[in-house]
């Protein structure tokens, strides 16, 4: 056997997997949302572009057209939520980085580790202990009744505020591990330096520490921006289901709605979204590295 | 006019481990100090209490007779060559050499000057908007260098900055860190293991073991009369015997050496007749010859080993003492004699010195 | 030395806003853990340690079977991941370039960054538009998929850290190449394949969205029954089955984390 030979035969049971059980349905995915729904689930199988005038526009009795922003209105829901989850986990991620990389190397292994358990136990379990801590008999509002502050239970769950404390908790470690990486390759000799140059603490954060991390800020933030723009744990059981985002929405078209050509258009809009991100990053980043040649 | 800086009974532990041992020692103005010794003697670290990055676990710090024991680096007025340079790499040539002086909330006008002339000081003015990483090492640490001192510092740290570099930039940026030291006029502390180094830049030199000052003074003084065993075997070669003290006079000592040999050393001090003492001779104070000489000593040649400028030979002398003796080599560079050869050895008058352990 | 640079570079309020992080992360599930030993159904009073709400799963048919499925998914899934895997770690890392490298290296990583519900529609219209119809079959092929790369990374980062040369000496003792793979090569990687394995198995276990769209009526995972448990309302069913989940997570993800470790 050749050495060519191996390298294909090694490669290609994977490639063979992930073509037909992930690009192959991606294919049939787009194909899927160019065709009439049935009422029944499933596709009637002639082209139609329907699915994607949903998404803009109400079809009345009468078969005109009216812009209908709802589903924008989801959409960009999804959008702020993402972003705004994604600020949250900057601004506590990075402080847990810094001080991480900045302990000896055998405490930085153990804190490390610690951050990374909560990510491999289940998302359902984590959000959940998210629900008996935030519900009206939850242990805020027990402690809250108990210390006499107010007498109604204050509505915490079922809100955007619990969405929002919900995703920063489940993706915080993909904010923290990106930004570790980068903190820990700095050579913090630059942050003595600076001291020494007549920079504060904070000053050698803003001119020497940032802008060296700054690739392990935008990898940190796509990390988590990512999968908040489509999850659907933590919206749908802190959430209610009546904040929808986009992930829901998408479900919903695959069980009570019925309508898989526009659930396929939903998803590919998703998808478009992640790819965009990814691409735009990716592409700035390349445009850093030529510049900076760091 | 006070000192300096001055250290007064240091002391650094890092847990039960004691880096420096009460160490007091001052620097004058305007002095090139240097901080001598092996790694692990404590003297990167005594150059970090200075600059600010490690606190101290008891004594003072004074800097012109005010105390900065407590001030954290950005409020001293003492700047850092660091060993790696620690350029900031996401910015030029020039904005590093700014950098500092913008903290210091200088004028636009007043920086764009400094930095300018630090860059002629340096000869990199054509380099101003370059990176660190398109710069070779040489430069790099000229740009550490103009960085450090834009901000006319009160005394200027260098933390074996030329360790980085290889051997004949090395000997370059001797003489254009004197040069420099001299034209500016600011005190510079300069660490170092490299004694040749020491020897060759320093108006005076502190020689530092185990966190202990060993010795504090001028290179030739330092070379020529080590305080101490440890300052003797560090700084350049040099040849232990050990002797019994037989009489003293006018600070010398007659010694009695091992084959019946005897030998006057200078610097008794503290010596007492009978008493057995280190004795310490340099390499190139002893001579070999082929024929007879006046003082000669009879010895055989056991090995020898090329220099270049110079020649070393390890002889035995007929008593069973062995020692090193470093001649200058003939113009025609031949040795003056080869392994196995006989001849005769010379120990010039007051090269012998007596050590007390 | 380096214990020392830190103090310069300590940022007041660090440590202790590092701390309420912690706090934080492990808060809940603590809570979670602590209220499933509770004698009562309550999870905000403590009153009294009780082994009740385990007894209940215990003696649950239906948890068992979804318990059973889940592992029989995962075992699956991760032998099948685990083993194309490294196949495809060793192709890429030891193989000869070939044509798509690039390209190849970018598909294996598809599964981590389209979203887990595009995932799990796409592979449902897959399993639709091919009537494909396996029961857990169904949800093993799904997870095979998302499996593979977290198979893959620890694999390829051990093949990246290990030292070719080591592989070179067998070959220049008369090893043949199949021979120095087998007697060299693969005991080497152990260490990387075993914590590949342990992650997919976790991943797999863990996974909700996807067996949620791809799973047929009958196929239920655990993940799916503590879910239908959940849209019920709180139980403390949950909170032992989530402390039992909770268990095996950390046993795992610290065993695999001991193995990578080691030299």
């Amino acid at each position: 056997m050749t050495p060519h030979r191996a390298t294909l035969l090694g490669i290609a049971p994977t490639l063979l997997i992930i073509g037909v059980l992930m690009v192959v349905p991606m294919i049939i995915m787009a194909a899927y949302s160019l065709m009439e729904a049935s009422s029944f689930g499933g596709v009637l199988p002639h082209f139609s572009a329907e699915a994607y005038i949903k998404l803009l526009f109400d079809r009345d009795l009468d078969d005109s057209l009216a812009f209908d922003p709802s589903y924008m209105i989801i959409l960009w829901r999804s959008l702020r939520i993402a972003g705004l989850a994604t600020l949250i986990t900057l601004c506590v991620g990075f402080p847990v980085a810094y001080f991480i990389a900045t302990r000896p190397p055998e405490q930085r292994t153990l804190l490390i580790f610690l951050i990374t358990i909560p990510f491999w136990t289940n998302l359902l379990i984590r959000t959940y202990s998210w629900v008996l801590i935030l519900r009206d008999t939850g242990l805020i509002n027990t402690v809250l009744q108990a210390g006499g502050l107010t007498d109604q239970p204050v509505k915490l769950l079922y809100t955007e505020g619990a969405i929002l404390f919900g995703l920063v908790y489940t993706y915080a470690p993909f904010m923290v591990l990106p930004l570790y990486t980068s903190l820990e390759k700095l050579d913090f000799r630059l942050v003595e330096a600076a001291r020494d140059l007549y920079c504060g603490p904070w000053g050698a954060l803003r001119h020497v520490v940032l802008p060296l991390v700054k690739p392990g800020l935008v990898a940190g933030s796509i990390l988590v921006f990512v999968p908040c723009l489509g999850a659907f744990v933590a919206p749908d059981l802190l959430g209610g289901g009546k904040e929808l985002m986009i992930s829901t929405l998408i479900q919903l078209q695959f069980t009570s709605s019925r309508n898989w050509p526009f659930g396929a258009a939903l998803a590919l809009v998703l998808l478009a979204l992640v790819m965009l991100t990814l691409t735009v990053s990716a592409v700035r980043q390349a445009r850093a590295t030529a510049e900076g040649g760091h | 006019m006070p000192q300096a800086v001055e250290i007064i009974d240091v002391v650094k532990k890092y847990g039960s481990f004691t880096a420096l041992h009460n160490v007091t020692l001052d620097i004058r103005p305007n002095e090139f100090f240097t901080l001598l010794g092996p790694s692990g003697c404590g003297k990167t670290t005594l150059l970090r209490i200075i600059a600010g990055f490690e606190d101290i676990t008891g004594g003072t710090l004074k800097l012109f007779g005010n105390d900065i024991t407590a001030l954290p680096p950005d409020r001293r007025p003492i700047n850092t060559v660091f060993q790696h340079y620690s350029l900031f790499p996401h910015m030029t040539v020039a904005e590093n050499v700014a950098f500092g002086l913008r903290r210091l909330k200088m004028p636009d006008a007043e920086i764009t000057r400094r930095v300018a002339e630090m860059l002629e000081m340096i000869k990199l003015s054509s380099h101003a908007g370059r990176r660190p990483h398109q710069l070779s090492g040489g430069q790099q640490q000229r740009v550490a260098l103009a960085r450090a001192l834009a901000p006319r510092p009160k005394v200027l740290l260098l933390d074996e900055p030329l360790s980085a570099l290889d051997l004949k930039l090395r000997q370059a940026m001797r003489m254009e860190l004197k040069t420099l030291q001299q034209q500016t006029g600011v005190t510079f502390i300069f660490v170092t293991h490299d004694q040749e180094e020491a020897l060759a830049m320093s108006d005076r030199i502190a020689v530092l073991s185990e966190g202990r000052v060993q010795q504090i003074d001028a290179p030739q003084v330092i070379y020529e009369h080590p305080a101490t065993r440890f300052v003797a075997d560090f700084i350049g070669d040099a040849n232990f015997l050990t002797a019994g003290v037989e009489q003293l006079e006018d600070g010398r000592a007659h010694c009695a050496l091992p084959g019946g040999y005897r030998l006057i050393a200078r610097d008794a001090g503290a010596a007492r007749p009978g008493q057995r003492v280190s004795l310490f001779l340099r390499p190139e104070k002893l001579s070999v010859h082929d024929g007879p000489v006046e003082d000669g000593i009879g010895m055989t040649v056991r090995t020898i080993v090329y220099q270049g400028d110079a020649t070393d030979y390890v002889v035995e002398l007929d008593g069973g003492i062995t020692l090193r003796s470093r001649c200058e080599n003939r113009i025609n560079g031949d040795p003056i004699l080869t392994a196995g050869e006989r001849g005769f050895l010379r120990i010039a008058p007051d090269a012998a010195k007596t050590l007390l352990d | 030395m380096a214990r020392t640079i830190r103090k310069v570079t300590d940022l007041p309020g660090f440590r202790g806003f590092t701390w309420l992080f912690f706090a934080y992360l492990y808060a809940p599930l603590v809570l979670l853990v602590v209220f499933s030993f509770n004698a009562t159904r309550s999870g905000t009073v403590w009153s009294g340690f009780s082994l009740t709400w385990y007894a209940k799963i215990a003696a649950d048919s239906q948890i068992q079977r979804a318990a059973l499925n889940s592992l029989t998914v995962a075992v699956c899934a991760t032998a099948i991941a685990t083993v194309v895997a490294t196949a495809a770690a060793l192709a890429m890392k030891r193989g000869v370039p070939f044509f798509g490298k690039k390209v190849t290296g970018g598909l294996i990583m598809t599964p981590l960054v389209v979203p887990e519900i595009v995932t799990a529609v796409a592979t449902l219209l897959l399993f639709s538009a091919i009537g494909l119809s396996l029961g857990l079959g169904n949800i093993i092929l799904a997870h095979v998929a998302f499996c593979i790369p977290f198979a893959y990374l620890p694999i390829r980062a051990r093949l990246e850290r290990m030292d070719e040369s080591i592989e070179l000496a067998a070959r220049d003792l008369y090893a043949t190449p199949w021979q120095t793979l087998r007697t060299v090569t693969l005991p080497l990687l152990a260490p990387g394949i075993v914590s590949g394995a342990l992650l997919a198995l976790i991943t797999s276990i863990d996974d909700f969205i996807i067996t949620m769209m791809v799973a047929e009526p009958g196929a239920t995972t655990l993940p799916l029954y503590i879910y239908g448990m959940l849209r019920l309302g709180v139980s403390p069913e949950i909170n032992a089955i989530s402390t039992i989940l909770l268990a095996v997570s950390v046993m795992v993800v610290t065993l695999s984390h001991l193995l990578t470790r080691r030299r």
